[in-house]
């Protein structure tokens, strides 16, 4: 008990010089709290202290949010986009990766490294001829737009992913279950693919998560109220020339940031590893 | 149960000649060790046997049918890889009866015969442990067990017994033969190591460069070595060679005797300086030259000599092999 | 050869797994991107379907526009002193985070949630914290008697009105961007630690190095390929993104003095319809992306030949 006593005072230190970037990190994110909850008469007072209550808790912004403004259709939309790009997502990704990893050769390595070259190529520099291409597809103003352009990004880096967590398993086990009766195409159904479970779980959270960032392409493609994902939704259709809902701006960004900042954190070490790789290692 | 016949097997990656023209025949229910240096292309043939490598010439025929188009699960093999490939996610009982539920074999003939390779090797208790779970030498026994389960016709194992510990690896290698012998399955193994190869192997085929060097008994191997390589290669310590009379003249450290020990008149006679002399227990290793040339004299260790002296030694006769000095080949006179 | 045996051979499957990725590559990244330097030299807009190439116009025309030049400037000026600022802080972070101590996860999860959480959204909440009448910040600084009071160090005024001045406006993006931008490259910093062997820093121990010697001669050399990827990425991705100007300050105040690059090459290709002289000024993004490439490759070569 003593001990962990000194332990923590020992450690207090480390404590005192994260504080600054805690509270520069997570400042923004508090005050989205405690501002969902603020009284109106509370939040435009100048004087009142704005990062407390100062008057008891109201509902009356997040039941503005979720009954008179369109933040359900927002969620609605972005979970939409994001579930069917995470299944392109995988369907391409995965058996690409299978396929550099595995069973190409030497071309294998330098097509990888193509297609992670290929992650580099920002939104910007193709937003424009991509507006094209999508309105010659006559998607213009649709969230079919968002599901196949979004691919553009997801692919490549889990692409790149998959085949790092492909690599990880022996070639032996593999080699082993063609040995045991499995055809070519058996051996990756029934032994690789359940081996690599864990990195395709990887690639579902990245990929829908880059879905639930991404604000350039829905910028550019999307014009409809009701067909707008999260990010463009709410810093366009809630922010009404000067008139701003605050407490059901901030109570929505606050609402719908936090399990994706979880589900990512979960996953964090493991897509960092995948980004880190592609500079410093193989 | 089958013979198999390689007819000029070839393996190039490259321009590298892996295997490089093999003729080669294991009889039913025969022990073959394969036996080399690594990079002599031990593995590289195995696998071509396995279907693992598609070879750049020649023919594999497994039980009088040609199986060079057929695939790996075709060719009624099995196989034990140097790391056990055990599958990570299946728990014991899976693995063993991995290659029984690929072929959609009923559940309840499946736990039968599962049981049956699980208890043959002693690991009946085991069935329901995941690999992480169980020892090295545990693993092991799976292993052959999942290649066992099928009743193969030919079964392969790479160095089965090189990731386990020294004591472990002396007991498996004394079930592993006994094991071959009472199913008397035909077993192609692999290995460098020698004590293995002679301990385990009906016959050794002494693999180098990608060519067989020699094929035979062990015993055959050890005393009457086809070519200097062979001669090398094989025993710790090897060969020692001298250069007489425009031939290489080999024997063996412990045929290499102090004069007295071997008759006159059917002998070598040998001037030996000795360097340094190496106490092993119940021997001693004698190392020193004749007429310049490094040799080693392997001694009952209560033979007595000692460090710097010169001494008459001999090789009797029929301890000598002759090899051409040029190819090195084995010189019948 | 039979159908079965043909999905058996290398040859045949590798080619056939990697294909649908290869063609949804070219078709909407490869495509797209030779037309973007088509459309720089044509005169395509939205509403014109009559087509030209027209040369170097588009780029005669954008670098004489003096709100292009202006764009250039900011870019580099936003670009430089955010990587800057996300690479000490970077350091000193990643020193403090890769230390042992309670309530790891949470202090983590919170550090990270700028990257974490969706750009758009949390910069939701620094528009708020900047707004020109109820600002938090202003509220502190006027709460401690900085502002607001007849002379008080920042000015008697109530209000810092920072997305409203053309320099606090363009201080502001900087800092949201590095608020963003910083968990992302500490992260990575920690992953290159973690790769480091323990027994080169113990042997450094033993050999008597104190803290700072094994940080500057020891660690940091050793980090250096590391470090210079995340300043390889964060410049790529700060030179080409808007997300932050747009959602702040929309390139305003109104006389463009936070537009950056992407930001105007929206305004003029997406909003304004002129698609050519949109692609002529992302065009732009080129040289840089060249050169992030070339870097890329060539660390990707030397990985492949060792």
């Amino acid at each position: 008990m003593g001990n962990t006593l000194k332990k923590v005072i020992a450690q207090s230190w480390i404590y005192g010089a994260l504080t600054p970037f805690i509270i520069f990190s997570a400042a923004p994110f508090y005050v989205m709290l405690v501002t969902m909850f603020k009284r109106s008469h509370d939040l435009f007072s100048p004087t009142n202290n704005p990062f407390f209550l100062n008057e008891p808790i109201t509902l009356e912004h997040l039941d503005l949010l979720f009954n008179q403004t369109l933040y359900m259709k927002f969620l609605g939309n972005t979970f939409l986009v994001g579930t069917a790009v995470v299944v392109i997502t995988v369907l391409l990704a995965v058996p690409a990766a299978l396929s550099l990893s595995r069973l190409a050769g030497r071309w294998g390595e330098s097509v990888g490294i193509g297609i992670f070259l290929t992650y580099l190529v920002p939104p910007t520099l193709l937003f424009i001829p991509l507006s094209r291409v999508v309105s010659l597809l006559g998607l213009q103003n649709s969230l079919w737009s968002l599901v196949i352009v979004y691919p553009t990004f997801t692919v490549p880096f889990c692409t790149w992913l998959m085949m790092s967590f492909f690599k990880s398993i022996p070639k032996d086990i593999e080699e082993q279950a063609l040995v045991d009766g499995c055809s070519r195409t058996g051996a990756m159904v029934k032994i690789l693919l359940p081996l690599s479970v864990p990195g395709i779980i990887t690639v579902v959270v990245f990929a829908f998560t880059l879905v639930a960032h991404e604000y350039i392409y829905a910028l550019a493609f999307i014009q409809d109220s009701a067909k707008k994902t999260i990010g463009i939704g709410m810093t366009t259709e809630l922010v009404r020339g000067d008139v701003f809902y605050w407490g059901a701006l901030m109570g929505g960004a606050l609402l719908a940031s936090i399990p994706v900042a979880v589900l990512y954190t979960i996953f964090l070490d493991r897509i960092i590893s995948g980004m880190t790789m592609s500079g410093t290692k193989r | 149960m089958a013979n198999v016949q390689l007819i000029g097997i070839k393996k190039h990656f490259g321009g590298v000649k892996a295997v490089d023209g093999i003729d080669l025949e294991i009889k039913d229910g025969e022990f073959l060790a394969l036996l080399g240096p690594s990079g002599s292309g031990k593995t590289t043939l195995m696998r071509l046997v396995a279907g693992l490598e598609e070879p750049t010439g020649g023919r594999i025929v497994i039980d009088g049918a040609d199986v060079n188009d057929l695939a790996p699960r075709e060719r009624g093999i099995a196989m034990v890889f140097q790391s056990y490939a055990l599958y990570p996610h299946k728990t014991v009982f899976g693995n063993i009866s991995f290659p029984l539920s690929v072929e959609k074999m009923p559940k309840a003939e499946m736990q039968k015969k599962a049981e049956w390779a699980a208890g043959l090797l002693g690991i009946g208790h085991l069935l329901d442990r995941m690999p992480s779970q169980i020892s090295g030498g545990e693993r092991q026994r799976v292993a052959i067990a999942r290649a066992l389960v099928r009743k193969p016709k030919v079964l392969l194992m790479d160095e089965p017994l090189s990731n386990l510990d020294a004591k472990v690896r002396h007991t498996a290698r004394e079930e592993l033969k006994l094991f071959q012998r009472e199913i008397n399955v035909t077993t192609i193994y692999v290995t460098h190591d020698q004590a293995e190869a002679m301990g385990l192997g009906d016959r050794i085929a002494v693999m180098h460069d990608g060519t067989i060097r020699q094929i035979g008994t062990p015993e055959a191997i050890y005393h009457d070595p086809a070519n200097t390589f062979v001669a090398g290669f094989v025993g710790i310590p090897p060969m020692n060679f001298l250069e007489r009379e425009g031939v290489v003249i080999g024997f063996r450290p412990e045929a290499l005797l102090p004069a007295e020990a071997v008759p006159a008149e059917e002998s070598m006679r040998l001037r030996f300086i000795v360097e340094r002399v190496e106490d092993l227990g119940s021997h001693r290793l004698v190392y020193g030259t004749i007429g310049g040339t490094k040799v080693i004299a392997n001694l009952f260790f209560r033979t007595p000599i000692a460090e710097g002296e010169e001494r008459d030694f001999a090789v009797s006769n029929r301890d000598l092999r002759r090899f051409d000095l040029r190819t090195g080949e084995r010189v019948r006179p | 050869m039979s159908t079965r045996r043909l999905f058996e051979r290398e040859t045949f499957l590798a080619p056939l797994l990697l294909s649908p990725v290869a063609v949804y590559m070219v078709l909407m990244v490869g495509f797209p991107f030779a037309m973007a330097f088509v459309y720089s030299f044509s005169n395509v807009t939205v509403g014109n379907p009559d087509f030209h190439m027209t040369g170097f116009g588009n780029f005669t025309a954008v670098l004489g526009d003096p709100v292009f030049r202006k764009s250039l400037l900011n870019t580099f000026i936003f670009t430089f002193i955010s990587i800057g600022l996300v690479l000490i802080l970077s350091n000193m972070l990643s020193e403090l985070l890769t230390r042992q101590f309670r309530a790891k996860w949470l202090i983590r999860f919170l550090i990270m949630m700028p990257w974490t959480a969706p750009i758009a959204l949390g910069t939701i909440g620094y528009l708020w914290f900047l707004d020109s009448v109820f600002s938090p910040l202003d509220w502190l600084l006027r709460t401690w008697g900085l502002l607001g009071k007849p002379h008080a160090l920042l000015g008697p005024m109530s209000n810092m009105y920072w997305l409203g001045q053309p320099g606090l406006a363009m201080a502001s993006v900087i800092l949201v961007h590095v608020w963003r931008l910083l968990p992302l490259a500490t992260m990575i910093r920690i992953a290159g630690m973690n790769s480091i062997p323990r027994e080169i820093i113990e042997a450094a121990q033993v050999d008597g190095a104190g803290y700072y010697r094994r940080l500057f001669h020891i660690v940091l050399p050793l980090l250096l390929p590391v470090i210079s990827v995340t300043v390889l990425f964060s410049t790529l991705f700060t030179f080409t993104d808007m997300t932050v100007v747009w959602v702040l300050t929309k390139g305003g105040p109104p006389d463009h003095s936070t537009q950056v690059l992407a930001s105007f090459a929206f305004l003029k290709g997406i909003q304004g319809g002129d698609l050519a002289q949109g692609a002529a000024i992302s065009l732009f993004f080129f040289p840089v992306l060249a050169g992030v490439a070339a870097v890329v490759l060539r660390i990707a070569k030397k990985a492949v030949v060792t």
